[in-house]
């Protein structure tokens, strides 16, 4: 059976893991390598590398760090961050990354989904959506450059809109960053999720709002999501993954021993 | 011992060569025939799309020297399926030394493309499986896979039953990532390394 994995999401800056809360002020947490490491040795299913500075700051990722932490992981990895083109996504991928995952430039040129498809294979290609929810008008809306808050703006996507739209595209798994519950730790929008669950046919992984591991429950039994990411829980230590699989498997939610 | 990763011009070759310099092991990427024929054991691995992978293999003229290599080979997801003779990704007519066909998954129901950890299970025994218990995760990321035949050593089940692994004289395939499988991937590898 599909186990739902575990995604410890580790956002870097300047090659370094930080992590904000709501998208802002950004404190290191460590160095990328011994990171990863530990948590693939704790039994994370996947990792997600978030260079959430790229997109903002019209540069692509330092991509050293890509080939050191593949020569050490043996657990799938994604890259995140200012993959612009083809020839950003292909010389990743050629380091080792695993998948590459675009926001902002999907927004800005929609069309970049179908090539990394049609080159790399949908499988390749995780396209990451902030959704914020606008209590005035009840809407879930796609933001775009959440990396650099002086230069995050909403777009003209409803956010069900954009993930039927990047599927269509050829997008092979969807990130559902949500924005109002990140960094907060009161669990994951699983209203929203429920709703965009609904409508996407291809793997879906939740992120923004685990606290405590009932949060992962929640999202796995209630969103139906496929994975469910966290970063702070992870990096201060407040959910250990072996109790947090453990507990998963207790409740016969399907996850890797 | 002379580890060859054949270069496919497809993506995932330095993740593969990583995970066999992992288990102490020196492995060169080549796409030269005299370097892949006088190899002692070979790589064939693969992401993308079969289509576009085959039509660089007959760029470079790969495509009638692999079916005849006699030394093991293990071909990696997509490089699996190149194995077969036919591929429904892009139509593909594929390396024939297996004879077997690859198809779009129809997992009714559930997601598409087949992503994450899932179990495999042993039709019947093989050396590049020693050490590894039935039931253990593996991760695969495909949409499309090769039915169960004789030539199926391990099965996996999503929506369908489909080849996990296959072999067939001395040509073997993963349709799972073993160098993104952890310690199981990493002991798959050891046994085709050290046990065929």
């Amino acid at each position: 059976m599909l186990a739902r994995r575990i995604i410890p999401c580790l956002d870097v800056k300047d090659g370094k893991v930080v992590k904000g809360v709501q998208f802002r002020n950004h404190e290191i947490v460590g160095d990328i390598v011994p990171l990863a490491q530990h948590y693939a040795a704790q039994g994370a299913d996947e990792l997600v590398f978030y260079d959430i500075t790229a997109s903002s700051d019209a540069r692509v990722v330092d991509k050293s760090w890509v080939s050191r932490i593949a020569q050490v992981i043996d657990i799938p990895f994604c890259v995140a961050g200012g993959i612009k083109s083809v020839d950003d996504a292909a010389q990743i991928l050629a380091m080792g990354a695993d998948k590459i995952s675009i926001n902002s430039p999907a927004l800005a040129d929609p069309s970049l989904i179908t090539k990394l498809h049609d080159r790399f294979g949908q499988q390749c290609v995780v396209v990451g959506i902030d959704s914020y929810f606008d209590a005035d008008s009840g809407t879930y809306q796609v933001k775009q450059f959440t990396g650099d808050e002086a230069r995050t703006k909403l777009t003209d996507w409803q956010t069900g809109d954009w993930v039927a739209e990047v599927q269509r595209l050829g997008a092979g798994e969807i990130v559902l960053n949500c924005m109002n519950q990140d960094g907060v730790r009161q669990g994951y929008d699983i209203e929203q999720l429920a709703k965009i669950r609904a409508r996407c046919q291809v793997p879906l992984i939740a992120s923004g709002g685990a606290g405590e591991m009932h949060h992962f429950k929640d999202v796995f039994e209630q969103a139906d999501v496929d994975g469910a990411l966290a970063a702070s829980v992870f990096h201060k230590g407040l959910i250990a993954i072996p109790e947090l699989k453990a507990y998963l498997r207790s409740l016969n939610v399907a996850i890797r021993d | 011992m002379e580890l060859v990763i054949i270069n496919t011009g497809c993506a995932n070759i330095a993740s593969v060569a990583f995970a066999i310099e992992r288990l102490g092991m020196k492995v060169r990427v080549s796409d030269q025939p005299n370097e892949i024929e006088s190899a002692d054991k070979l790589f064939l691995p693969g992401v993308g799309a079969a289509a576009s992978a085959m039509q660089s293999i007959r760029e470079k003229g790969l495509d009638t020297l692999l079916p005849g290599l006699t030394q093991p080979v293990l071909g990696i997801c997509l490089g699996m399926q190149l194995m077969g003779r036919h591929s429904e990704e892009g139509n593909a007519n594929c390396l024939g030394m297996i004879e077997a066909d690859t198809k779009r998954m129809r997992a009714e129901g559930l997601r598409l493309p087949h992503m994450g950890w899932n179990t495999v299970q042993f039709p019947r025994q093989s050396a590049l499986f020693e050490g590894i218990d039935a039931g253990t995760y593996f991760y695969f990321v495909h949409g499309f896979a090769m039915a169960l035949g004789d030539y199926t050593l391990a099965s996996c089940d999503y929506g369908q039953p489909f080849s996990a692994a296959i072999g067939k004289d001395n040509f073997y395939g993963v349709q799972f990532h073993p160098e993104r499988s952890g310690a199981a991937g990493a002991r798959l590898l050891h046994n085709f390394i050290h046990n065929l």
